[in-house]
């Protein structure tokens, strides 16, 4: 099932919470909507999933207008990031519930019913669970039922609401790795809303990156990494340095200070620098583009964050190999191994 | 208890609140009934049976117990409609409405039975037209019905109304993107997570319709073995200074009215056990 979305708008009073929005997904992919909240993810998977209705745009599944239809008939399966599983039901019923409503013309028997939910609880391997009820179970269990439970209808799209928000670290990086090989294993095409940008690049073939209603980049988890559209999606994905500079007759400056960086083809006036924190090589005095002085260090695993105040007016934090150890006082020069400009502040 | 337990105990106070809590409950509610019990011992059983056998006795307590009932489930069903339009819809005038339905609490019994007789009184604005149909309200068990809806309702809106409150719209939409039509989901999801408070509901009103004096005697018209409610004999019978008499069906009342509670009660657990917290 391919999903096709058009000029999507859709505002909360005087708030857009989409802003015109392009986004096509192919059939059996798992795409991830990256971004902070606020930025109209979730708003527009509700809109996918017919929870919500837009103000202008069109929805379509395979070429075929989805708005025209209700959640009920559009035959998607929603998780939500609280479960929303029903508390009256136990684990078996919940999962059957998809299955015991439907039209009595199509609806299955009861033993078919009772063989899917099985095949169900085993492929969320929590088959020993169907007699409990939902407040019986942890938090990953529930999630795992609300997956299941969505997958019995046997959704042509499944979306998922920063479906592994609610659990604690561990837990979700298990999740993130089960959903990957669950998708690998049935193939439906799904949409997952995160804010968490590891969960997104490590989970999805595609990342969607949204800010502000809009969508900044669409790309693999490589291409959001590496060569990040936009200052905001340099910004939000990775740790980044960001440093305010003029461009100016071909010289970069940050504050009053030149910077021996190429700066060609660059459009002149106020832009902005970005490099990873882990792309600043210290080196001695003199041989980098920045110059500054170490205030702070602390050690992370194979890591040693600094605390660097440029000789440019700005304060800045590096992640540097413990190769050669940096002290409180340190001079340093600094050569971003990487780098990139974008225009405006 | 032993020393150890009592230290280890966080809350402060256990043993004060709850010799207070005893002490005040055998004060207020306790003694008073033991009172009434021990007063009705001053009949031999064979009185005992006799008054309660009587004719006007009966159907007393049929009208009290049967009007009580009905009107506890009309208000469930009317309760619900009113909770679900409260809590889910955002209309104007929606806080007044909210504010209108205390209004039975408020209000003295006796000031609610003279407004209900005079509006359903044949010549009242309701008693007209429905008099003109041939139906009859006032000074009829009809009107102590409608008497037992008035002071009952409040009971099961606010009952039922933080507990829908509570109650996730996500769910609704987990059951409609699951295919569940509207009335799948009010029948299969909603009202089972309603269940236990719709059901405290029914028993608030229903005790409170089987105990009401006020209101009903202006509307009910008093006809002994008609429109006669049980807590009315209780007084005539006191008036007449026959208090074993008076006694013997306070403490039939006193019995079917806590048998009742205990079994809807039991049934609320019951509701209850099926969304167990662990």
């Amino acid at each position: 099932m391919t999903i096709e979305v058009k000029n999507l708008v859709k505002k909360f009073g005087s708030f857009a919470a989409l802003d015109g929005v392009d986004l096509k997904v192919n059939d059996g992919e798992l795409l991830a909507l990256l971004g902070p909240s606020g930025s109209g993810k979730t708003t527009l998977l509700r809109i996918i999933a017919g929870l919500d209705w837009p103000d202008s745009g069109e929805v379509a599944f395979n070429g075929e207008d989805a708005l025209a239809q209700g959640a009920r008939e559009r035959h998607v399966g929603f998780v939500f990031q609280h479960y929303a599983l029903f508390r009256h039901m136990s684990v078996f019923e919940n999962v059957a519930f998809g299955l015991r409503v439907q039209p009595r013309a199509v609806r299955k028997d009861d033993a078919t019913i009772r063989a899917r939910v099985k095949e169900l609880l085993d492929l969320v391997q929590l088959d020993w669970l169907a007699d409990r009820y939902p407040s019986q179970l942890s938090g990953g269990q529930r999630q795992r039922i609300a997956l299941a439970r969505a997958l019995a209808i046997e959704p042509r799209i499944l979306l998922l609401d920063e479906p592994f928000g609610a659990l604690d670290a561990k837990v979700r990086k298990e999740l993130r790795k089960w959903l990957r090989s669950l998708h690998h294993e049935i193939h439906v095409t799904s949409i997952f809303v995160t804010h968490d940008q590891e969960e997104a690049l490590e989970v999805a073939n595609r990342v969607v990156v949204m800010d502000k209603g809009r969508i900044e980049q669409i790309g693999s988890p490589d291409d959001v990494y590496e060569t990040p559209a936009t200052a905001f999606v340099h910004g939000f994905i990775g740790e980044s340095i960001e440093l305010p500079i003029q461009v100016e007759g071909g010289v970069i400056r940050l504050g009053d200070r030149p910077l021996r960086l190429v700066a060609d083809e660059l459009a002149p006036g106020a832009s902005k620098l970005f490099v990873r924190r882990h792309d600043m090589l210290v080196g001695p005095p003199g041989s980098g583009a920045f110059e500054g002085a170490v205030q702070h260090v602390r050690n992370f695993g194979p890591v040693q964050r600094a605390e660097v105040a440029l000789s440019g007016g700005e304060t800045i934090e590096i992640d540097a190999p413990r190769d050669r150890e940096l002290r409180a006082g340190d001079t340093i020069s600094l050569e971003p191994r990487r780098y990139r400009i974008f225009a405006g502040t | 208890m032993s020393a150890i337990a009592a230290r280890r105990r966080t809350l402060p106070g256990f043993g004060l609140t709850m010799g207070l809590t005893l002490t005040w409950l055998s004060v207020i509610i306790l003694i008073p009934l033991a009172g009434l019990f021990l007063k009705s011992l001053e009949l031999s059983p064979e009185q005992f049976w006799n008054i309660l056998s009587s004719r006007r006795t009966l159907n007393a307590l049929r009208v009290s117990f049967g009007l009580a009932f009905a009107a506890a489930c009309v208000n469930l069903v009317m309760g619900s409609i009113i909770v679900w339009a409260l809590v889910r819809y955002r209309f104007p005038g929606r806080r007044l409405f909210d504010a209108i339905v205390d209004v039975p609490f408020a209000l003295p019994t006796a000031v609610a039975g003279v407004a209900l007789t005079s509006l359903f009184a044949e010549k009242g604005w309701l008693g007209a037209p429905l008099a003109a149909l041939g139906i009859k309200v006032a000074f009829t068990p009809l009107g102590i019905f409608v008497a037992m809806i008035f002071i009952g309702i409040p009971f099961v809106v606010r009952t039922v109304q933080p507990v829908l409150q509570d109650l996730d719209p996500e769910i609704e939409e987990a059951a409609g993107s699951l295919g569940a039509s509207r009335w799948q989901t009010i029948i299969r999801v909603i009202l089972p997570s309603l269940a236990p408070a719709l059901l405290t509901g029914l028993a608030l009103a229903f005790a409170r319709a089987v105990g009401e004096y006020g209101s009903v005697i202006f509307i009910a018209g008093n006809l002994p073995n008609v429109s006669e409610i049980a807590p009315l004999l209780i007084v005539i019978r006191l008036s007449e200074f026959r208090y074993a008499d008076a006694t013997a069906i306070a403490v039939v009342m006193l019995i079917v009215s806590f048998v009742v509670i205990f079994a809807v009660n039991r049934l609320q657990r019951w509701a209850q056990n099926r969304v167990p917290v662990h």
